[in-house]
């Protein structure tokens, strides 16, 4: 078994991070230009941009996936390059492929940390679980498999899962994309009851300018790798830059238009 | 090829490492465990009595005809279970298992259920790779004895049936026993220790450096068998040296 976070005297903080400078490159091709922003504790950041201008390449940085080719990302102000610091604090990831993993159940999904980590007698655990698939509205799915779900029921697993860890940092990628807009809605609805219920500093990866403007405490907008805005979603949509203009304008003239 | 090299031997001593937290995964090594051994024993089984009873078929009228027959038993013996029962099950092995392995890792990584493990501070190697290293070592060797006496009744059959040979069944054992020892049953059981190491290291990094999507893990599947071939073939030669060593 790992070392377990909550043995940590740093668990019971909410954390901060700070990205200073970032870049990254795949194959000679920049993906990341300098990126720097701060997110503060408990607060929802949204960062939003077009596909392919390095949203999910910054947050799997933050979480470790990724190494920077130059720049730091701290939390609590200590810089993630040890690779002991990420081990401090309770963090969670869900996946924009909610990335369950297939050979178990829902229910051993959603319990997985717990399995690993805590060592909680198995009835505790289901227990456990079966109250966090009942809280994203999953309840009796525990035995299932992840396969037999749709694709936002499994977002929700994910969401369960990300809830079992009670983080201190959730990161979300993408989290409505490929769903139809009432599910769309679910999940922005999970993803604010979750930051209620946790106070966790919450970081949102997305190009849903619905879910980003109803989410965000702040946000920042990207392109082509580079920070293009930093703000409050009043202060995006007052912001004259042709380019955020263009983004937010382009989303709005996508979005369906309700029948009368 | 160095970076990859590099890499198992990194990955080799992580495993090691971890080999104190097997118990925790004891559920996965025996789930993995009977996983290896429903899909390969019936296949031994077939392959054993086959390969014992072709090494009859290709030796058995030359020593008769050069008055040997009474060495056919000891022959074949010797030779399943210092050679052909660790080498042929453990290209079984790569083939059924190794494939499997780097295939099932290869998807969780392409599918980035490895990142989640990651992102719950759950090591893969702890959790992946550990349990189907310790599985596959301590199944190869079971299957390698379980395959001998297979392959040693294949030849004695053969022995006897066959019309060119026609040496019996107690005189085939009485020679078989009076030649093969202990020492000679162990020594095909660390080479197949050897061999089980080096299939679950090369399949299993494979599947972790999968890359490029369905298509990468049909490429990491590919490598991880004709890898792991080549390395049983040359790790044979070697061990088998090191081994003679020591018998002397």
């Amino acid at each position: 078994m790992s070392d377990h976070p909550k043995n940590s005297t740093k668990s019971a903080e909410n954390i901060s991070v700070k990205v200073t400078d970032l870049h990254k490159s795949f194959n000679h091709h920049e993906v990341l230009k300098g990126v720097s922003f701060e997110v503060k504790p408990g607060e929802v950041f949204v960062i939003m941009g077009p596909s392919g201008s390095g949203k999910s390449v910054l947050l799997r940085h933050i979480i470790g996936l990724e190494t920077p080719d130059a720049g730091k990302i701290s939390i609590q102000g200590q810089s993630i390059e040890d690779p002991a610091v990420l081990g401090q604090y309770r963090l969670a990831m869900v996946f924009q492929s909610a990335a369950l993993l297939k050979s178990l159940t829902v229910g051993e999904n959603v319990g997985l940390y717990l399995t690993e980590h805590e060592s909680k007698p198995p009835a505790e655990i289901d227990r456990i679980v079966t109250q966090t698939l009942e809280t994203v509205g999953l309840k009796g799915l525990a035995d299932r498999s992840p396969s037999e779900l749709s694709g936002g029921m499994q977002k929700r697993v994910a969401i369960a899962r990300a809830l079992v860890v009670e983080p201190q940092l959730v990161l979300f990628d993408e989290p409505t994309s490929e769903l139809d807009p009432l599910m769309s809605v679910t999940i922005g609805e999970e993803i604010r009851k979750l930051n209620q219920r946790t106070h966790a500093t919450t970081i949102v990866v997305t190009h849903d300018r619905d879910l980003a403007f109803g989410l965000a405490n702040r946000m920042a907008m990207i392109a082509d790798g580079q920070i293009l805005f930093i703000g409050t979603p009043d202060e995006v949509k007052r912001n004259t830059d042709p380019q955020i203009q263009k983004f937010i304008n382009a989303e709005l003239n996508s979005k369906p238009k309700a029948k009368p | 090829m160095y970076k990859n090299i590099g890499e198992i031997l990194i990955m080799f001593w992580q495993t090691v490492r971890a080999l104190p937290l097997m118990w925790h995964h004891r559920k996965k090594v025996v789930q993995q465990f009977f996983e290896i051994g429903n899909t390969s024993l019936l296949m031994v089984c077939i392959l054993s009595m086959f390969i014992g009873g072709v090494i009859a078929l290709q030796t058995g009228p030359v020593l008769v005809e050069r008055g040997l027959s009474y060495v056919l038993g000891g022959m074949i013996g010797l030779s399943m279970c210092k050679e052909f029962a660790p080498v042929m099950m453990a290209i079984l092995m790569a083939g059924r298992v190794g494939s499997a392995m780097s295939a099932e890792i290869g998807s969780m990584r392409v599918y980035q259920e490895i990142d989640a493990l990651k992102t719950m501070n759950i090591s893969p190697i702890n959790y992946l790779v550990l349990p189907r290293m310790v599985a596959i070592t301590v199944a190869l060797p079971a299957l390698v004895l379980f395959s001998v006496p297979v392959g040693w009744l294949g030849g004695a059959l053969v022995s006897a049936y066959n019309q060119r040979i026609s040496v019996g069944f107690s005189s085939f054992f009485s020679d078989l026993q009076q030649v093969v020892e202990l020492k000679d049953v162990i020594n095909g059981l660390i080479k197949s220790v050897v061999f089980a190491v080096v299939i679950g290291l090369i399949s299993c990094h494979q599947g972790l450096s999968t890359s490029g999507g369905p298509r990468g893990i049909g490429r990491s599947v590919t490598k991880a068998v004709v890898n792991s071939i080549v390395m049983i073939i040359i790790l044979d030669y070697f061990v088998t040296g090191v081994l003679l060593i020591f018998e002397k």
